[in-house]
């Protein structure tokens, strides 16, 4: 019998079922628990377990959502994480088609050497530009501006987007191009009427990965933002100055989750596919 | 021809100036900045950098970073490994892998969140303490539970709550006596065998003598003092603590009476406390969030997030290990070993190693999750690099020569993987 066929025979074995479904049961205890924790009433929360809402449902309040939303600065701050999440995934994946294209199907001189450079800055941490960045911000007034965030996010995910896309653009049918240049399509028109629309798949993947990855930023802001925070910066700081302050960090935590898990619940296969494509061929 | 090299700037302009500026330009002034001082002004060549190992707070983060390194990628990738095996050929293959996929989509901050929230040492709050007490409670550790409830009969002498236990604020050395009087206990749940409650005799050298009993005379009586017709509590657990630490635990009697015997002449200063395990309750406070713990407890939320994305990417892995090869392979008489060996492993090993490297590389730069799941007291022992740059550079001192060196630092870490990626995709590009 075949390994993975004797693997599979154990596997439908009822001890490890129930194993993999107390796995799985485990790995959503977390998120389950903010959840009843942010339903608590704020008089429980520093005493109780999130398991007792569980137990006794009629416990559940929304004050706490109810307070959030009240809370000015948090939710000026979820506005500021929508424009900064759009806005950059926008642009990146603009830019990165234009590139990721030009380095599959356009020649040019050191085209090959200056994609194993992409490749490189692949792996350069962020960390190694904040303190020029800073600075330069303070210099161009982009210091704690939306555009600010937005660029520096654009310019740290194109690594992985022209990876993304070039990988995507080789695989398109030569003939298609060939076709459409010998028709006298100009490279431009090229791209935006026939590659574009083609590319959809991989620029969805790449959106969403991006879209998910900047909602989630904290360092950045915290680096680059005082006033214009978005929601993680937000959260922390109230985790920061009060510490204890569960009943209001809680409820809001679980709405900022709620954005990126609508998406990746929507996308969830485009997603995997999407770290699929950067990883393995 | 000239059209060509515009076009061609055209597409590649955008992402050239996003790159030179942000990327390419920042690294060059970083490693520059780090050569000078705090100011910028003086050029300091690489004292920088024997600050960084110099400083303890830096090194502490060097070998947090060094555990990480050592443990993380390495796990994740297992579980991911086993996952992704076990769950190969299970009906319910997609539901599962969402399940563990899942956190990836929450922010590692508001990961963190819920991993500060899930760690609280307090076994009624903190999920993980909880778990261990119910595991504890299911397999009968010690069920010590005489009680099921009660309170200090002289509150602003005993402090505690049935979760600490009570402990009598006395500062208590060798010979002395302690009393632990208990009301609101109903009589019916007096335990079996209960006697007439003995008030300790007196000093006693080279031990600590004290009654634990129910301090309550129907129709008046005074609390605090053993009086006619008040029961000790045989089998209360009752604890010796110096420093925070246990050093005897001991039963009381019938009467109610119990000892520590054996100190120190003039030893201590001791605590008594009249164990929670008296009333059912199991202490079981493991701190998580305390220094000790602390980078295991932010690991443990990190793999959380990790493994599925770990368990994806080798599960699509294994599907793509074509069937044709394996059956080829077996048609020609090789053993399941070899199959696995020759065949199986190979085409696994770009993935694993795909993953691992993945790992190693974000886990170097691990910031977010340890600033949200470390409370400011355990700051400092859960540091690491990333996190150690951040606040050197913006977190009040603003030493921006030291921040750069860190950035450095972390930068040559990651080269190796950056070579490695270089390789790998001249190697499967030709």
């Amino acid at each position: 019998m075949t390994a993975t066929a004797r693997i599979a025979r154990l596997t439908r074995r009822a001890p490890v079922q129930l194993l993999l479904g107390l796995i799985a049961l485990a790995w959503l205890v977390p998120t389950i628990g903010l959840l009843c924790t942010s339903l608590l009433p704020p008089g429980l929360i520093s005493q109780e377990g999130w398991w007792k809402v569980a137990a006794e449902p009629s416990l559940a309040t929304f004050d706490n959502y109810r307070a959030v939303f009240d809370n000015e600065q948090l939710t000026q701050a979820l506005w500021v994480t929508v424009q900064i999440s759009v806005g950059n995934t926008l642009i990146l994946v603009l830019v990165s088609a234009l590139a990721g294209y030009a380095f599959a199907w356009l020649e040019f001189p050191g085209r090959d050497a200056l994609f194993v450079v992409v490749i490189g800055l692949l792996v350069v941490p962020l960390q190694v530009a904040l303190i020029p960045i800073f600075g330069i911000y303070q210099r161009a007034g982009l210091f704690d501006t939306v555009l600010g965030l937005i660029l520096f996010h654009v310019a740290f995910g194109l690594p992985f987007g022209i990876f993304l896309m070039r990988n995507f653009f080789v695989g398109i049918p030569k003939d298609l191009l060939e076709s459409a240049r010998i028709d006298g399509a100009s490279e431009l028109t090229i791209f935006f009427r026939l590659m574009l629309p083609l590319a959809l798949p991989a620029i969805a993947s790449l959106a969403i990965f991006q879209f998910l990855w900047t909602w989630n930023d904290l360092i950045v802001a915290l680096t680059f933002a005082r006033d214009t925070q978005p929601i993680t910066v937000a959260i922390f700081s109230q985790l920061r100055q009060f510490g204890s302050n569960i009943e209001l960090i809680a409820p809001a935590a679980f709405v900022s989750m709620l954005i990126p898990l609508a998406v990746f619940f929507a996308f969830q296969r485009s997603f995997a596919r999407g770290l699929l494509a950067g990883s393995v061929k | 021809m000239i059209r060509r090299r515009l076009t061609t700037a055209a597409f590649l302009a955008p992402a050239g100036l996003f790159l030179a500026i942000w990327l390419v330009y920042p690294t060059l002034a970083t490693v520059r900045r780090s050569f000078y001082d705090r100011t910028g002004d003086t050029f300091v060549g690489l004292r920088n950098y024997g600050d960084v190992f110099s400083s303890d707070t830096l090194v502490r983060a060097l070998e947090n970073n060094a555990l990480w390194v050592a443990v993380v990628p390495a796990l994740v990738t297992a579980i991911g490994l086993v996952l992704a095996v076990l769950t190969e050929r299970i009906r319910w293959q997609v539901a599962f892998r969402l399940a563990v996929f899942m956190p990836m989509a929450i922010s590692l901050f508001a990961a963190g969140v819920i991993w500060r929230i899930m760690d609280d040492q307090d076994p009624s709050r903190g999920t993980l303490n909880a778990s261990i007490q119910a595991v504890q409670q299911a397999f009968g550790g010690g069920d010590q539970r005489v009680l099921e409830q009660g309170r200090p009969s002289q509150p602003q002498l005993v402090q505690g709550s049935l979760r600490e236990g009570f402990t009598p604020r006395q500062v208590l050395r060798a010979g002395d006596t302690a009393a632990i009087g208990l009301t609101a206990i109903p009589p019916a749940q007096v335990p079996e065998g209960a006697r007439q409650a003995v008030a300790p005799a007196g000093a006693e050298p080279g031990a600590i003598t004290g009654v634990v009993w129910r301090d309550f005379r129907p129709g008046g009586g005074t609390p605090g003092r053993v009086e006619a017709g008040e029961l000790g509590i045989p089998g209360a657990t009752v604890q010796l603590r110096r420093g925070g630490r246990t050093e005897q635990t001991v039963q009381a009697g019938a009467d109610g009476r119990f000892a520590f015997r054996g100190l120190p002449p003039g030893g201590g200063p001791y605590a008594v406390t009249l164990a929670p395990a008296t009333f059912g309750v199991q202490s079981t406070q493991v701190n998580w969030l305390g220094p000790k713990l602390i980078t295991p407890a932010v690991m443990i939320a990190y793999i959380w997030v990790w493994a599925g994305f770990a368990m994806v990417i080798i599960a699509a892995g294994l599907a793509a290990i074509s069937r044709e090869v394996l059956e080829a392979a077996r048609t020609d008489g090789a053993t399941e070993w070899q199959v696995f060996r020759r065949v199986t492993a190979p085409m696994l090993a770009p993935v694993l190693a795909v993953v691992f490297i993945t790992m190693l590389i974000n886990v170097l730069k691990v910031f977010d999750i340890v600033l949200s799941v470390a409370p400011a007291s355990s700051q400092d022992d859960a540091n690491v690099i990333a996190l150690a740059m951040w606040r050197t550079s913006f977190g009040g001192v603003n030493d921006f020569g030291l921040g750069s060196a860190l950035a450095v630092i972390l930068l040559l870490l990651v080269l190796p993987a950056l070579a490695l990626n270089v390789r790998r995709f001249k190697r499967e590009a030709v």
